[in-house]
C-alpha cells in the first residue's frame, strides 16, 4: 500500500520520531487547514466528514460527521464548546492511539482543529491515560510547536477562529474511556457515566455542548479535508470509508498494528501481517475487536473487518485489535481474566454490574481451580443475559463484559464441562 | 515529623492554585493537583490531601473520594521504585503469571505490598497498549516489554541500588 | 388526561412524573430504592425494571428503568412480565451477595426498606456461595450509626446529604464493590441535617444512635403525632415511646412545612423529656429545700396563697395556647406576664402585626422552595429555623429548572438537572451580621450590624417603591449591593424576603416588610417571612400580655 493510501501512519519514523512542525508541513500537514479555515464553511466540513463515512475509530462506530450534527451551530466566539480527544485507550488489547500519538502527534493536533473548527468549539481538551508518559511529552512538545507555529491560539491564519488544547493526564480508570463518564472525570468528579439526554453535544462538559472523538478518528481528518471525501471512502473496502489500524496480540509470530483499508479480512491480517501462529500454536478461537468483543472462532477468519459483517458474524469490530486464544491456552483461564478485569474496573454505580460481575469472575475462578459445580454454568448463562442486554445496566460496561463470556460459554462449552467434571484444568496452563 | 506529614512547599501550593484556576471550577484541577503532589511525594498523605482540598476550596471527603476513585493515586506509602506489572489479557496469554511469581519469590513479597528496603513496591496494572511486546509493564514512568525473568533481575538490581 | 397501560389494564396519572411515580399512585408493587420524591431519578440501584411496550402491536418490548423513563399518554408496561420479576429478583440477590444478613439484631427491623423489597420480589434462596466484601465502620458522631456491611449502594445518602442538604464531610470513596460512604475520617457529621440519612437509607446502615442505646423494636413503640417544639418552624413528627418513655422522634410528612426532612436538633433534641433534671411533680421548699409534694396538696396550698395575695402568672413561649390561656384566665390579665423580655415581646408583636398588614403571599416552607429571588434580611435562618433555610437551599436551584424546562429535561431526571445548571446562577442575598450555612450558595452576602443591614434594606425597599423614604450616605459598595438585590427581585416570579428576630431589631423587620410591600404591588406572588424564636412565640404574640 503507498504512503498515500496509509494516510494515518505514513509519517510515522520509528527511529527518527515524530515530525516537528517543519517536517510535518513538508509532508503534507496542514493543508487541511488553510482549506478548511480559509476556504469552508464549518456546516461544510461537517458535511465532507459524513460523506466521507468515516465512523468512530474508539469502538463504537457511530458516524462522525452525524455525531457532530447534534452541536449547537452558533460560532466558536459566541459560546464555549469543547472537542474532546478520548486518548484513555485502555481496552485490553489495543495499542493504536498510543502508536498515533508517539509517532505523529502533530497529526491529531491538526485533526482536533478541523473537528474543533467544523463543531465550532473553542476549546480543546486531550483526555490522556495516565501510563502513556512518552504520549504525554510529544504531545506537549506538539501543542508547543503548533502555538509557535500559529496554528494554535488566537485568530488562526487570520480566520477569526481561535481554538488551543489543554492536555488531562488522567489517573487511571477505565471506564473513563466512555464519553460521559470522561466529562464527569475532566469536572473534578468520581468519574460515573452519565444518562442521556442530555447528550454531550449539548449538555457536556460543564453543561456546554461537547464532541468527544477518539484518537485514530480525529487523525483521519487532515486526510479527509486535504483529499476530500471521496478519495477516503474509496481507500475502505466495502460500505465503511477510510483505513483502519488493526492489531494482533497473543501467540502470534509478528504481534503489532497495521494500517489496513477498513473492511480488509481478517484471515488478511492474521496470516500475512501477524505472520499466523507461532510454530507449535494453532489458534483456537479470538476476539475481533478488544476485550469487550464476542469470541469468534476459525470459521469467521473470512469475514471482512468493517462494521457491518462483524455484527454480522456475531460480534463487533470494536478496536480493530485482535486477540488471539491458541490452543495450548485455557479458554476458562482467559475469561477469567477478562472477567476479573471487568469486575475491578466496574465504577461501582450500578447493582448488575458492581455486584454480579465479582460473581461471575469467582465463578470462573472456582472452575479453573477445579471447584466449580453444575450449577455455576447456570449462573453464568444467567448473568450473560441479565448483564448483557442493552438497558438493563446503566451504560455499556457491562454488556462489554458479557460478550467474551456469552460466546465463551457456547464456544468453550466442552471446556467448562471439563474443568467440571475432572475437578481442575485439563491445560494446566502453564504460560 | 516525617516528609508526609510535613506541609507542601509554596512552590507546590502556588502551581496548585494555577491549576485550578486554569479551570472553569477549581474542582477541574482535583485529579492534576493529586497527581503533582504523588509526582513529588511518592504517595499522598492525608494531610497533604487535606492541604490540597484546601488550596482547591474543596472538602477533604470530596476529594478522597476522588483520590481513592483512580487506580494510579496511591493513599498509601510506597517504595521508591513501583513495579508495575500488566495482568490483562495479551499479557497473561503470553506468560505474566510466571513473572509474577518470580518477581514475588525474588522480592520476597506480593502483589500489594513494597519490599523491606523499601525500594521496591509491586503491583498489578490493567492493560498498558504494549499487546505486541507482552508481556509489558510499567516501572516508575518507564515502559517496558517484552519482559523475561533475566530483564527482571537485572531491573531490580538497579532499582535496588541505595538513593545517592 | 393522561392514561398508561399497566399489565392489560388502563389507569388514568399525570404528565410530567416518571412510570415508577405512576406505577406507585396506582398502587402497583413496583420495588425501588434509589427513587426518592425529594432527590428525583438516578437510575443507579436498577430495581424498578417494567417492560415496555412500543405499541399494542409490540410483542416483545424491553427492560426500561420506571423511575427514568417519563409518563407518556398511551404508554403500555408490564410489571409482572416473567423476565421483568426475574430481573428485579436478580437485582434484590445481587444486594444480597455482600449483605450481612443481621436483620434480627439490625435496628432497621420493622422499618427496613430492603426487607420490604425483598419479600416483595420474592427472593429468598441464596445461590452465592463465595465470601463477602465486608468493611469497617466509623465513628459518625451521637447521633448517627455506621453500619457498612449493610449497604446496598444505591446512593442515597451522598445525593441527600451533598446535593440536598449542601454537605460536604459524607461522599462515596473507591469503586466497584468496595465502594463506601462515610466521612475522610471519624468524627461527628457536621451538617445539621444529618439525621435524616436515618430515613433516607433504605437499609440499616445509618441508624439512630441514641435509639440503639435503649433499643427497642419499632413494632413494640406506641407513637403520637406531634409537633416539634424546637423552633417556630413546626414540624410535623411522631414521637415514639416504649413504657412510658420517650424513645425517638421521627418525621411525619407535612406537604407545606417538612415534607420529609427534619433538622437535627428537632430528631435528637428530646433527650429532655426523660433528663432526671426535669420537674415531674409539683415542688415546695421546706426547711430551704425543694421537696415533691402530690398534687392535690400542692393544689390546696396554692389556693391558701392565692386567697392570702395577689398572683402572678409567668407564662412561656415555649408553653401550648391552651397552658396560656388558662393561666391568664386564672390569674388575670393585669396579673400574667408571657414570661419574654420586653424586646421579645415587642418584636413578636410587630411580627404578627407586619405579617398581617403584608399584601402579597406569606408562603409555607414548600412555597419557599420555588422562590426564585430570596432575601435573607439580617436573620441566620440556619441557626434559628434550620427547616426553613434548607428549603431556601433549594430555592437556589430554580433558574436550574427553567434551564431543564427549556431542555426538555424532566425535573426528577436529577443528574441531567444538575449537568445541564451546572453554571446557573443563585438568586439568593444574604445579608447577616455573621456568616451562615446558606452563604455558599447565595448570589451575594453581606456582613454588616443589625442597623446597618436595616438601612440598606429600606435602601432596597426605595429602590423598588421610591415613594417610599430615601436612605443617604450608602457606600458605593452597598449602592452596587443594592441594585444588585433590587433588579433580581424585581425580575423573579414569586420573590422572597426573610427576616425574624434573631437580633431583636424591630427595624430589621420593618425593612423586609417595607420591601415585601414595595415588591407585592408589582408581583402579586411576592412573599413575606419573619422568624420567630420559641414554638409558641406566635400564639403568644396573639394572645398579649405584660412582659417579664
Amino acid at each position: 500500500m503507498s504512503h498515500a493510501e496509509r494516510p494515518l501512519t505514513a509519517m510515522i519514523d520509528p527511529v527518527a520520531g515524530p515530525p516537528d512542525c517543519a517536517a510535518y508541513e513538508r509532508a503534507g500537514g496542514w493543508q487541511a487547514t488553510r482549506t478548511a479555515l480559509r476556504t469552508l464553511a464549518p456546516a461544510e466540513v461537517v458535511d465532507i466528514v459524513t460523506r466521507s463515512r468515516l465512523r468512530g475509530r474508539g469502538g463504537a462506530g457511530f458516524g462522525t460527521g452525524q455525531k457532530w450534527s447534534f452541536v449547537p451551530r452558533e460560532p466558536a466566539s459566541e459560546r464555549c464548546k469543547y472537542l474532546i480527544a478520548n486518548a484513555d485507550e485502555m481496552e485490553p488489547g489495543t495499542f493504536k492511539d498510543r502508536w498515533l500519538m508517539e509517532g505523529n502527534p502533530l497529526q491529531l493536533v491538526e485533526g482536533m482543529l478541523l473537528a474543533a473548527y467544523a463543531i465550532q468549539a473553542g476549546h480543546g481538551i486531550i483526555f490522556l491515560r495516565g501510563e502513556y508518559h512518552l504520549a504525554r511529552t510529544r504531545l506537549h512538545d506538539a501543542i508547543a510547536q503548533a502555538r509557535h507555529g500559529g496554528w494554535l491560539g488566537q485568530d488562526i491564519l487570520g480566520s477569526g477562529f481561535s481554538f488551543d488544547i489543554h492536555v488531562h493526564v488522567s489517573a487511571g480508570r477505565y471506564i473513563c474511556g466512555e464519553e460521559t463518564a470522561l466529562l464527569t472525570a475532566l469536572e473534578g468528579r468520581r468519574a460515573t457515566p452519565r444518562s442521556k439526554p442530555p447528550f454531550p453535544q449539548t449538555g457536556g462538559l460543564w453543561g456546554a455542548p461537547s464532541v468527544v472523538n477518539n484518537v485514530e478518528t480525529l487523525s483521519n481528518l487532515p486526510h479527509i479535508i486535504a483529499n476530500g471525501p471521496e478519495w477516503f471512502a474509496g481507500l475502505g473496502i466495502g460500505p465503511d470509508g477510510g483505513t483502519k489500524i488493526y492489531g494482533v496480540s497473543g501467540r502470534v509470530r509478528r504481534p503489532g498494528a497495521w494500517e489496513l483499508p477498513i473492511g480488509t479480512p481478517l484471515r488478511e491480517i492474521i496470516e500475512e501481517h501477524a505472520g499466523g501462529m507461532q510454530p507449535g500454536y494453532g489458534l483456537r478461537a479470538l476476539l475481533p475487536g478488544g476485550a469487550s468483543t464476542a469470541f469468534v472462532d476459525d470459521t469467521a477468519l473470512d469475514m471482512a473487518m468493517d462494521y457491518a459483517s462483524v455484527e454480522k458474524a456475531g460480534s463487533r469490530l470494536g478496536t480493530g485489535m485482535a486477540i488471539i486464544l491458541d490452543d495450548r491456552t485455557c479458554p476458562v483461564g482467559m475469561l477469567r481474566n477478562l472477567e476479573h478485569f471487568f469486575a475491578q474496573e466496574s465504577c461501582g454505580w450500578c447493582t448488575p454490574c458492581r455486584d454480579g460481575l465479582p460473581w461471575v469472575e469467582r465463578l470462573l475462578d472456582a472452575i479453573e481451580a477445579g471447584t466449580g459445580m453444575a450449577e455455576d454454568i447456570d449462573q453464568l448463562d444467567r448473568h450473560a443475559r441479565m448483564l448483557g442486554t442493552p438497558g438493563h445496566t446503566f451504560c455499556a460496561h457491562a454488556p462489554g463484559a458479557m460478550a467474551p463470556l456469552a460466546s465463551g460459554l457456547k464456544l468453550f462449552a466442552r471446556d467448562f464441562a471439563d474443568h467440571i467434571a475432572g475437578r481442575g484444568c485439563p491445560l494446566r496452563h502453564a504460560a | 515529623m516525617s516528609i508526609a506529614e510535613q506541609p507542601l512547599s509554596g512552590d507546590l501550593r502556588a502551581e496548585i492554585r494555577a491549576l485550578a484556576q486554569a479551570e472553569p471550577h477549581p474542582r477541574g484541577a482535583s485529579v492534576a493537583a493529586l497527581r503533582l503532589v504523588q509526582a513529588h511525594m511518592g504517595w499522598i498523605s492525608t494531610p497533604h490531601l487535606n492541604e490540597v482540598a484546601d488550596v482547591l476550596g474543596m472538602s477533604a471527603a470530596d476529594l478522597d473520594g476522588i483520590a481513592t476513585y483512580f487506580n494510579l493515586l496511591f493513599r498509601r506509602p510506597v517504595g521508591r521504585h513501583v513495579i508495575m506489572l500488566c495482568d490483562s489479557v495479551s499479557c497473561w496469554i503470553m506468560g505474566r503469571e510466571r513473572l509474577c511469581a518470580h518477581l514475588c519469590r525474588t522480592l520476597d513479597i506480593q502483589p500489594g505490598q513494597t519490599t523491606a528496603d523499601d525500594a521496591i513496591t509491586f503491583l498489578p496494572i490493567v492493560c498498558l497498549g504494549h499487546c505486541d511486546h507482552a508481556p509489558a509493564m510499567l516501572v516508575d514512568d518507564t515502559l517496558y516489554g517484552d519482559v523475561d525473568t533475566p530483564t527482571l533481575d537485572h531491573l531490580i538490581d538497579t532499582l535496588r541500588e541505595p538513593p545517592p | 388526561m393522561t392514561t398508561i397501560r399497566i399489565d392489560g389494564r388502563e389507569w388514568p396519572t399525570r404528565p410530567g412524573i416518571n412510570l415508577l411515580q405512576a406505577c406507585l399512585e396506582a398502587g402497583a408493587n413496583l420495588p425501588y430504592f434509589c427513587w426518592h420524591p425529594e432527590l428525583g431519578s438516578v437510575g443507579a440501584c436498577r430495581q424498578c425494571a417494567v417492560r415496555q411496550f412500543s405499541g399494542p402491536d409490540d410483542r416483545t418490548g424491553r427492560l426500561v428503568m420506571a423511575c427514568m423513563t417519563p409518563v407518556s399518554d398511551g404508554a403500555i408496561i408490564a410489571i409482572e412480565d416473567a423476565q421483568a420479576r426475574a430481573f428485579r429478583e436478580g437485582v434484590i440477590e445481587w444486594m444480597m451477595v455482600n449483605h450481612p444478613h443481621d436483620c434480627p439484631v439490625c435496628e432497621e427491623g420493622g422499618e427496613c426498606h430492603l426487607q420490604d423489597m425483598t419479600v416483595m420480589t420474592g427472593h429468598n434462596q441464596r445461590r452465592y456461595r463465595f465470601t463477602k466484601r465486608t468493611h469497617r465502620n466509623q465513628d459518625l458522631g451521637p447521633f448517627v450509626k455506621h453500619e457498612m456491611n449493610r449497604c446496598i449502594a444505591c446512593y442515597r445518602c451522598v445525593r441527600f446529604y451533598r446535593d440536598y442538604a449542601g454537605g460536604d464531610d459524607l461522599a462515596a470513596f473507591a469503586s466497584h464493590d468496595s465502594v463506601y460512604f462515610g466521612r475522610a475520617e471519624d468524627g461527628a457529621l457536621q451538617n445539621a441535617f444529618s439525621g435524616n440519612l436515618v430515613e433516607i437509607c433504605p437499609t440499616g446502615v445509618f441508624t439512630d444512635k441514641p435509639f440503639s442505646a435503649v433499643y427497642t423494636r419499632k413494632w413494640d413503640l406506641r407513637g403520637a403525632p406531634s409537633v416539634c417544639v424546637h423552633c417556630a418552624v413546626g414540624c410535623n413528627i411522631i414521637v415514639n415511646a416504649r413504657e412510658e418513655s420517650v424513645r425517638r422522634v421521627v418525621n411525619r410528612y407535612n406537604a407545606a412545612v417538612n415534607r420529609y426532612m427534619l433538622c437535627d436538633r428537632g430528631r435528637f433534641g428530646h433527650g429532655f423529656v426523660n433528663a432526671d433534671s426535669r420537674i415531674r411533680m409539683p415542688m415546695r421548699s421546706i426547711d430551704g429545700h425543694p421537696a415533691p409534694v402530690p398534687t392535690r396538696d400542692a393544689v390546696t396550698q396554692f389556693a391558701r396563697m392565692a386567697a392570702d395575695g395577689p398572683v402572678v402568672g409567668i407564662a412561656s413561649p415555649r408553653a401550648s395556647m391552651e397552658t396560656c390561656f388558662s393561666l391568664r384566665a386564672l390569674v388575670g390579665e393585669a396579673r400574667f406576664s408571657t414570661g419574654q423580655t420586653q424586646v421579645e415581646q415587642a418584636c413578636g408583636q410587630l411580627a404578627c402585626t407586619l405579617l398581617r398588614q403584608h399584601p402579597g403571599v406569606i408562603p409555607s416552607l414548600h412555597e419557599m422552595e420555588s422562590a426564585d429571588g430570596v432575601l435573607v434580611l439580617g436573620e441566620d435562618v440556619c441557626a434559628t429555623a434550620p427547616r426553613l433555610g434548607l428549603s431556601l437551599r433549594q430555592s437556589v436551584r430554580q433558574p436550574t429548572f427553567s434551564m431543564a424546562d427549556a431542555a426538555k429535561v424532566p425535573r426528577w431526571m436529577d443528574a441531567a438537572v444538575r449537568t445541564i445548571g451546572c453554571d446557573a446562577p443563585s438568586g439568593l442575598f444574604i445579608l447577616t451580621p455573621a456568616p451562615t450555612d446558606l452563604d455558599p450558595v447565595a448570589a451575594q452576602c453581606f456582613r454588616a450590624v443589625p442597623d446597618n443591614i436595616a438601612r440598606i434594606g429600606f435602601a432596597i425597599a426605595h429602590r423598588i417603591d421610591p415613594s417610599t423614604p430615601a436612605v443617604t450616605d450608602l457606600t458605593d459598595e452597598q449602592v452596587r449591593l443594592v441594585e444588585h438585590v433590587a433588579a433580581t427581585l424585581l425580575a423573579a416570579k414569586k420573590p422572597l424576603v426573610v427576616s425574624g428576630m434573631q437580633y431583636g431589631s424591630p427595624a430589621l423587620m420593618r425593612a423586609a416588610a417595607a420591601i415585601a410591600s414595595a415588591l407585592a404591588r408589582t408581583i402579586p406572588a411576592s412573599g413575606l417571612s419573619l422568624v420567630l424564636p420559641e414554638c409558641n412565640s406566635m400564639g403568644l404574640a396573639l394572645l398579649g400580655g405584660a412582659y417579664a
